[in-house]
């Protein structure tokens, strides 16, 4: 389990405790554990006498900043339209079935969270996804189960 | 430094205003109307509803009046066909979105979007229904039900929380489609840091924000036959529910409001000023005790400053955000709970009557006084003291619904017993009040002779400053008080929790040091109250406050020592201030809560 | 009208005969006032869509008085279609730093952030370690200025430069109203200048290479040459540096795959041009302005599925505080879906059409006020696609 308290003390020797430190925070939490609990966002509120709505206002704008439970591989697939153009349907598909999971779901295990993500910016090689923070472009549905079998080993 | 004049045209007409004014107060100096929905004069400039477009020469895109500064030469249409056209525009989508099922909706016929629709004749239905089942209705809350079908995400209320009252506990969440006004994780407004302030609910345009009602079993109550009603009336109750009623707001209608209410059939109509009165002999009394324990004693478990404790959005302000300065808060209950709980004990007994035959309601200027009410340690009769709340606005609703023409009724009485009241009872209504009561006794009582203010009036106290203070020095003091001989009784006064907030962190970081400390938690007091009638703003706001001052200097009596019902429910019944009865009925205490 | 026949150029990714460091050495040597004049002369404008010219906005921001000013790098590229600046600063990050010094240098500001999106994280660390080389070499000229990196988490309304500010200050990335500008009031407040990417490596070259040089290129009201994202239906799809003037019908012989039926310029907060306006429309600021997205559609690929995304999209992203914005977006793409499923006659068309145009002059910001570009291009070129 990770240390939020000690993620947090780090972060705010850094970054100070103004407002302006709140998104290196959450995104320090994030980084560690893929999500923020709702004792983070309390905890973090705290440390930086905000509201803790307003910590969870603010987290819950950011796409990856998530306040819901995530597995340790968070997988992002590109769903904008040059991805879609190029067979991000068929990627997904092809994950799902894999991962006996649909899009927006984590199984079981904690290990996988598959969700889709508007463009990531690789437009010229779609389709493409983000394993966590590594991008792997040009994929194939074959090529993108093969990656998911590459992290279950891990 | 005086600042620049800037010359501009609107609707081709020419104006000159100071640098920095908003084309919508330009406009309005030359009277044209700008319809608004996000603005609001309370909070800062949001210009987020785009109601408020108006064409300027020379720009293709619309500007937002509310939030953009004249400047020199600007040439301003503020009803142009490219702005009619844009505003409508978006008065339909704001409809699309909006749970427009108006015959049902508690803010029919007082709803901002309601008028533009009606103002523009919005006909068909345009666009497609956004409304879909996926909405929540939080209404678990005794106080404010919050229901987002209707909300049409015009941030007035996250600011109200945010920056009136640093409350915080709504926030807007997520984005896109999914967007929406929300608690911490969305969870009841019972369930966080919410004061039940009801300022939100004040500044809402539409109905997502309304209190709860509780007007038929108030009604039952009156039709039962089995029930005695009791009803007590709040200080700033009296000089706003004319507004409710069709009269401008700063009206003093004391008399025609218990006529009112002899009218809609409750059994006694009283006055919450009387245990305002009371509240001062109790928390004088209190005050006067710490600062013998501290100056005397020097007990180092004494707690200096003492705040007061007459406001619920306060009192759970601070279990939620100052917890630690608990056992600074006056043991005394408000004014409406020590009513409650002596209306089924001493009334009760003098009135020949049981507890379970009485029915306790209370009309406030609030919506936190509902909540108030439903707390457990808020049962020392042995009974819920308090049953039922309503607002000024809800009393408002059973004038009408009652059908009485208001405006011929004679002034009328209070009855008796608790139906006695002060000045200084009258003025609890007003930020500062509490406060000066509490000197004009206080002080009478050390030194045997009146605040040395001109006619007893303590201006230095009162205003609309969100932090002041005052200082009163206590000189020829009686014999029993001598150890407060030459002390310089150091006040301050809050309201608006915002600045509550600020003044507690002075306290905190030691920087200030206070004897005693008023805080009410709503902006002007509770003559600014989240019950009372709506529209809100400044102007309103002082217009009750002088209502509430010349109703105090129109009174007989005008200390709370002298109320006579007063000094008779001490020898009758309390025994002595702070004593043992008085204990164990108006006293209480406060317990810490969470942080979200 | 001017009008150039595509070339390729070779500014932004040149790094023969350029250090970095050097640039900035030298122009820290010369008067604030003469590389504004430079940087105007230059006629160089933003590269990330909204095309201000940057010479003014730097004057702008040294004109203001205050002890604290800001040089931000918008690095929060997220316009479907655009991918060009992770690559130069993947590849040439130096020249954007040197950039950010000679603008810090030139308006009086001692801190720089690039805004780095989230969906970029993985630049991070290659970024940081060049960047402590970087902020070293500026210690060791004497140049009082730093850069920081700041990280987004996935926001596109983010890249609008106010909603950048608020997201840099740990708020909801929610655009502000304008007036102020960031150059008299940007980040915590302080006059800011906030430049692209793109832009801030061009600014870098201008001062290696000389205003005349870059001003050479492209046209009187687009000087210069752009690094173009390219991708769609395309057997060429990937970056190039082109200069600016072409027309789209000169690029699609360039680019096309000889079935291109419409060209997305600009992105999904773009226009689409059908291929009967391909030799009318100039790319540039005369024409159709891009920050660099182009997006080839053939004849296999239904515009209705293209608009169809784009409004999901915006509808996704949109921050939601304005009306015609938070509304318009879900009535836009609900009323196709409606129209496409017979549920609203085909006449619907028109009022949504309507209502884009009134979302581009009442929204609150960029984005709500662009939605319209690719629902009125798209609808009016399209509207069978649309409808059947």
């Amino acid at each position: 389990m990770a240390d939020v308290q000690k993620i947090i003390g780090d972060a705010v020797k850094v970054h100070g405790t103004e407002r302006k430190a709140l998104m290196p925070i959450l995104q320090a939490i994030v980084q560690e554990k893929n999500y923020l609990s709702d004792e983070d966002m309390i905890s973090v509120a705290n440390v930086l006498d905000l509201s803790s709505a307003e910590v969870f206002g603010t987290a819950s704008f950011y796409t990856f900043l998530d306040t819901e439970e995530r597995g340790e591989y968070v997988v992002r697939v590109c769903k904008t339209i040059s991805c879609h153009m190029a067979g991000k349907d068929e990627v997904i598909n092809a994950l799902e079935k894999n991962l006996k999971i649909k899009a927006g779901e984590t199984t079981v295990d904690k290990k996988f969270t598959l969700l889709t993500a508007n463009c990531l910016g690789w437009c010229h090689k779609g389709p493409v996804m983000l394993v966590n923070d590594e991008v792997y472009p040009e994929l194939t549905p074959q090529k993108a189960v093969e990656i998911i079998q590459e992290h279950k080993n891990r | 430094m005086s600042k620049y004049t800037v010359n501009l045209k609107i609707n081709e007409i020419p104006i000159s205003v100071e640098e920095g004014t908003t084309i919508l107060k330009a406009a309005k100096e030359l009277d044209f109307r700008v319809p608004t929905l996000c603005y609001h004069e309370d909070l800062c400039v949001a210009g987020n509803c785009r109601v408020c477009v108006v064409e300027q020469t020379g720009s293709k895109a619309l500007v937002a009046a509310c939030a953009v500064p004249v400047s020199e030469g600007m040439e301003i249409h503020t009803n142009s066909a490219k702005v009619r056209s844009a505003r409508k525009h978006i008065i339909e989508l704001l409809l699309s979105e909006h749970n427009s099922d108006c015959t049902k909706c508690y803010k029919n016929g007082n709803c901002e979007l309601q008028s533009l629709a009606h103002e523009y004749r919005v006909g068909d239905h345009v666009f497609a229904d956004l409304v879909t089942g996926k909405h929540t209705i939080d209404n678990y809350s005794p106080s404010i039900i919050k229901d987002d079908s209707k909300c049409i995400r015009c941030q007035r209320c996250v600011r109200t929380c945010t920056e009136l009252q640093s409350v915080s506990a709504l926030a807007v969440a997520y984005k896109g489609d999914k967007q929406k006004i929300s608690t911490f994780l969305d969870h009841p407004l019972v369930e966080v840091v919410c004061t039940n302030c009801g300022q939100c609910i004040n500044r809402c345009p539409v109905g997502a924000l309304i209190e709860k009602t509780y007007l038929e079993q108030v009604w039952d109550a009156i039709n039962d036959p089995t029930k005695h009603t009791v009803v007590q009336t709040a200080p700033a109750v009296r000089v706003a529910i004319g507004e409710e009623l069709g009269y401008d707001p700063g009206n003093r209608l004391t008399g025609k409001m218990v006529g009112a209410l002899k009218r809609l059939g409750f059994d006694s109509v009283l006055d919450t000023d009387f245990t305002a009165d009371l509240t001062i002999m109790e928390e004088g009394t209190e005050l006067l005790s710490r600062l013998k324990r501290a100056l005397v004693d020097k007990d180092p478990d004494v707690r200096i400053p003492m705040t007061t404790s007459c406001s619920p959005g306060w009192i759970k302000f601070i279990e939620h955000t100052f917890p630690e300065y608990l056992p600074n808060v006056s043991t005394c209950k408000s004014p409406q709970q020590m009513f409650g709980a002596l209306a089924k004990t001493y009334y009760a007994r003098k009135k020949g009557l049981k507890a379970q035959d009485i029915v306790s309601i209370s009309i406030m200027p609030c919506t936190a006084k509902k909540y108030e009410a439903d707390r457990p340690e808020m049962r020392s009769s042995g009974y819920k003291d308090v049953d039922y709340v309503l607002t000024t606005r809800e009393l408002g609703d059973m004038i009408k619904q009652a059908g009485i023409n208001f405006k011929n009724l004679p002034e009328t009485n209070y009855d008796s017993i608790m139906g006695d009241s002060t000045g200084a009872g009258v003025i609890f209504g007003a930020t500062g009040g509490v406060m000066e009561a509490a000197l004009r006794t206080a002080y009478e009582i050390v030194t045997g002779r009146e605040v040395p203010f001109d006619n007893i009036n303590i201006l230095p106290v009162r205003g609309m400053e969100g932090i002041r203070e005052a200082k009163v020095k206590l000189e020829g003091c009686l014999a029993e008080w001598s150890f407060l001989e030459g002390v310089e009784v150091s006040c301050a006064i809050a309201h608006g929790l915002a600045n509550a907030r600020r003044l507690m962190n002075a306290v905190k970081s030691g920087k200030v040091n206070y004897h005693f400390i008023e805080v009410m938690a709503c902006p002007g007091g509770c003559l600014g109250g989240g019950g009372q009638p709506i529209p809100t703003s400044k102007e309103i706001r002082d217009k009750r406050a002088s209502a509430i001052y010349q109703e105090d200097e129109n009174m007989q009596i005008r200390k709370s020592h002298e109320n006579p019902e007063v000094k008779q429910i001490y020898e009758e019944f309390l025994g002595a201030p702070n004593g043992h009865k008085s204990h164990d009925l108006l006293h209480t205490h406060y317990t810490a809560r969470n942080k979200y | 009208m001017e009008i150039k026949t595509m070339k390729r150029v070779d500014i932004i990714f040149a790094m023969e005969g350029v250090d970095p460091v050097k640039v900035v050495e030298n122009a820290i040597k010369r008067d604030q006032d003469d590389i504004i004049l430079d940087m105007i002369d230059s006629g160089l404008k933003g590269r990330g869509g909204a095309g201000f010219p940057t010479g003014l906005k730097w004057k702008f921001t040294r004109n203001e008085d205050s002890l604290e000013k800001y040089v931000i790098c918008n690095a929060d590229e997220g316009e479907p279609g655009t991918f060009k600046d992770r690559e130069i600063l993947d590849r040439v990050s130096e020249k954007v730093f040197a950039g950010m010094a000679i603008c810090g240098y030139t308006i009086g500001a001692r801190e720089g952030f690039i805004y780095l999106r989230g969906e970029y994280n993985f630049l991070l660390k290659k970024l940081n370690q060049k960047l402590s080389v970087f902020n070293a070499a500026m210690k060791k000229l004497g140049l009082d200025f730093v850069i920081e990196i700041c990280s987004g988490s996935g926001a596109y309304i983010c890249g609008e430069e106010s909603a950048l500010f608020e997201s840099m200050e740990g708020k909801r990335g929610e655009p502000r109203n304008k007036p102020p500008y960031p150059t008299v009031s940007g980040y915590l407040g302080k006059p800011t200048v906030i430049n692209n990417v793109e832009t801030l490596v061009y600014a870098c070259m201008i001062n290696r290479l000389g205003a005349e040089e870059f001003k050479a290129l492209g046209t009187k009201d687009s000087r210069g040459s752009k690094v173009f994202s390219i991708s769609g239906d395309t057997p060429n799809a990937g970056i190039y540096e082109l200069e600016l003037g072409m027309t789209v019908d000169s690029f699609v012989q360039e680019f096309g795959d000889g079935d291109t039926k419409a060209v997305q310029v600009g992105g999904a907060a773009g226009g689409c041009v059908p291929r009967k306006q391909f030799t009318d429309t100039v790319i540039g600021y005369e024409g159709i302005p891009t920050g660099g997205s182009m997006m080839l559609f053939n004849s296999t690929r239904s515009m209705y599925n293209v608009l169809h995304d784009y409004l999901e999209f915006f509808t996704e992203e949109s921050c939601e505080q304005c009306t015609p914005c938070r509304v318009g977006c879900q009535q836009l793409l609900m009323g196709i879906e409606m129209i496409k499923r017979g549920e609203r006659t085909p006449a619907y068309l028109e009022d949504l059409k309507k209502l884009a145009k009134t979302m581009k002059i009442s929204a609150k910001c960029g984005l709500g006020q662009s939605v319209a570009n690719p629902f009125v291009s798209i609808v009016n070129n399209f509207k069978e696609e649309i409808i059947y």
